[in-house]
């Protein structure tokens, strides 16, 4: 049994509309996240992915329900949960040690300069970027500045990791040596990590559970995917497993159609928000009969 | 490249040159004179001055600016009591006071705009007083300033304050209301407080939009301060100018 680190419990976003009427982003979202676990949010815009993970950073606050971390109400931004932004959002007039070191230095304020450079260093060599430490953001690739934000982040050692679509605005080459290495850190350290992505490859290189979202507005999650794929997988070995396939056009069946038509699959069947199903695709061997060879 | 570039300020700078030329002895030409004396009564001739009786311009031609000019230049720092200084010693006063007006300005102006900038609140209470006062003239002021201060030269500091306190203020507010959000959030999410926030994220973000804000001032103050001169009197490098011609 492993222990649970995040639980969403019944949270909702709701937004006043001009008429009165209130908009319903998402409500009754239910989720848990084991220490260790990778998770990734699928969905499409709009269904309040981002929220989600803002919500979970403590920066925006839902309108009903809590987010428990470590047994502990969420109630504002905490150093033990850092956020990776979409747009790296690094200070443009401080260098890249300094915009490590600024992190570190707000965790550790006890710290003496030489000890938090010290251990801002670490962690910049760690995303290989030893010797841009006094460049400043503007002299970077926008590869190297999102280096620097996962080195910022992981700077704190936080609990958790949230990222926000950290590789969506990276070229493909890039996106893909960044994917290697956070996967590398993440698996070394056993780092807790909550990421959204849109990108379904991505998705499942990185995730040991992926959650998937319905169109909003009212928003919910219809399943969680487990990842088959295993936890030793490679970048260019990946596509060649038995149950790549499977998998990945689970995913993509969903977010073409299912995400839209999921209210209608499950109107008038006994429906749990707090308990989504837990789906494994697999490959089916092709020696099964015809009739059970449908769509996985 | 550098040749071509060598010939073209070259040839800008002797442009320039000849235009000065054109000028000084275009306005040589136009104050020499008519020439034609008239006739008038010795009292009448008193009255009119040298200028009118012997056919000569009112206006002094460039021979004569220069001469007074380089005589002013020569010796700048003579003091013959309250009325004659030399230029050197008007322009320090000059100087001390748009550096006051000024300095009170940013004192006043900064706080104020972080303020405004980063309350809602205070933005909203405060934006009627500034769309009142704001386009308030400097000549508008000074009657006021005057009657109120009584002192001249404090009047005139307090004109120039006022009149370069808004640019600054509002460029500050500005700036600081639009501090990038994920920058904001970032501090945020590292549990930085709000005192620590406002000088080591939304300072150096906000630094370029409020030194805008603080050349613009300085530009209106060394304006406003030839209008406060004019009219509040005193040691000023706008006396100098009157007197130059006069003499």
């Amino acid at each position: 049994m492993t222990e649970k680190l995040i639980s969403i419990e019944a949270i909702a976003k709701r937004y006043p509309a001009p008429n009165g009427v209130q908009t319903t982003v998402f409500e009754n979202l239910w989720l848990g996240i084991n220490r260790g676990e990778f998770v990734c949010m699928i969905g499409h815009s709009g269904c309040g992915k981002t929220t989600v993970l803002n919500i979970l950073a403590g920066l925006d606050a839902p309108s009903e329900g809590v987010v428990i971390v470590d047994n502990q109400a969420i109630e504002g931004p905490a150093l033990d949960r850092a956020v990776i932004f979409q747009g790296h959002a690094l200070f443009p007039w401080r260098t890249v040690l300094g915009n490590v070191a600024y992190a570190v230095g707000s965790k550790h304020k006890k710290w003496s300069k030489a000890q938090v450079n010290e251990h801002a260093e670490k962690f910049i060599s760690l995303v290989g970027l030893k010797g841009a430490e006094y460049k400043k953001p503007s002299e970077l690739s926008g590869g190297m500045k999102q280096r620097v934000g996962i080195a910022r982040a992981l700077s704190l050692e936080p609990k958790m990791l949230l990222m926000d679509e950290p590789f969506s605005a990276l070229d493909a080459l890039t996106r893909g040596t960044l994917q290697d290495e956070v996967r590398r850190i993440c698996l070394s350290t056993g780092q807790t990590v909550f990421m959204i992505t849109h990108d379904v490859d991505e998705a499942i290189y990185l995730a040991d559970k992926i959650v998937l979202m319905t169109n909003g507005p009212h928003a919910q999650i219809a399943e969680i995917v487990e990842n088959p794929l295993p936890k030793d997988r490679e970048r260019n070995q990946i596509h060649k497993h038995t149950d790549y396939y499977a998998v990945r056009n689970h995913l993509i069946d969903f977010l073409v159609s299912r995400s839209r038509t999921f209210k209608d699959e499950i109107a008038g069947k006994p429906w749990d928000p707090m308990n989504v199903p837990l789906v494994r695709p697999v490959a089916i061997p092709p020696s099964a009969p015809e009739p059970m060879r449908k769509r996985a | 490249m550098a040749i071509n570039a060598m010939s073209i300020s070259f040839r800008a700078g002797a442009l320039s040159v000849l235009i000065l030329a054109i000028f000084l002895v275009t306005w040589h030409i136009a104050t020499s004179g008519t020439g034609a004396v008239q006739q008038m009564d010795p009292e009448y001739a008193k009255l009119m001055g040298l200028n009118a009786t012997q056919g000569k311009s009112a206006m002094p031609g460039p021979l004569q600016v220069g001469a007074t000019l380089w005589q002013h230049l020569t010796n700048p720092f003579y003091d013959n009591g309250p009325n004659d200084k030399g230029l050197g010693i008007q322009l320090a006063y000059s100087i001390a006071r748009v550096g006051m007006g000024y300095l009170l300005a940013v004192m006043v102006a900064i706080p104020l705009g972080f303020l405004i900038g980063m309350s809602q609140l205070m933005s909203r209470a405060l934006d009627p007083f500034i769309q009142v006062l704001k386009p308030i003239s400097p000549l508008a002021w000074m009657p006021l300033a005057l009657y109120t201060i009584k002192d001249s030269g404090l009047s005139a500091i307090f004109v120039i304050f006022i009149c370069s306190v808004w640019p600054m203020l509002i460029n500050t507010a500005f700036g600081v209301a639009s501090v990038r959000k994920e920058w904001l959030n970032v501090a945020r999410t590292l549990e930085v407080g709000a005192f620590k926030r406002a000088f080591t994220v939304i300072l150096p973000a906000a630094a370029p939009t409020i030194l805008t804000g603080m050349r613009i001032s300085i530009g209106i103050a060394w304006l406003v301060i030839v209008a406060a001169e004019m009219i509040v009197g005193g040691t000023t490098s706008r006396s100098r100018t009157s007197s130059t011609r006069s003499s």
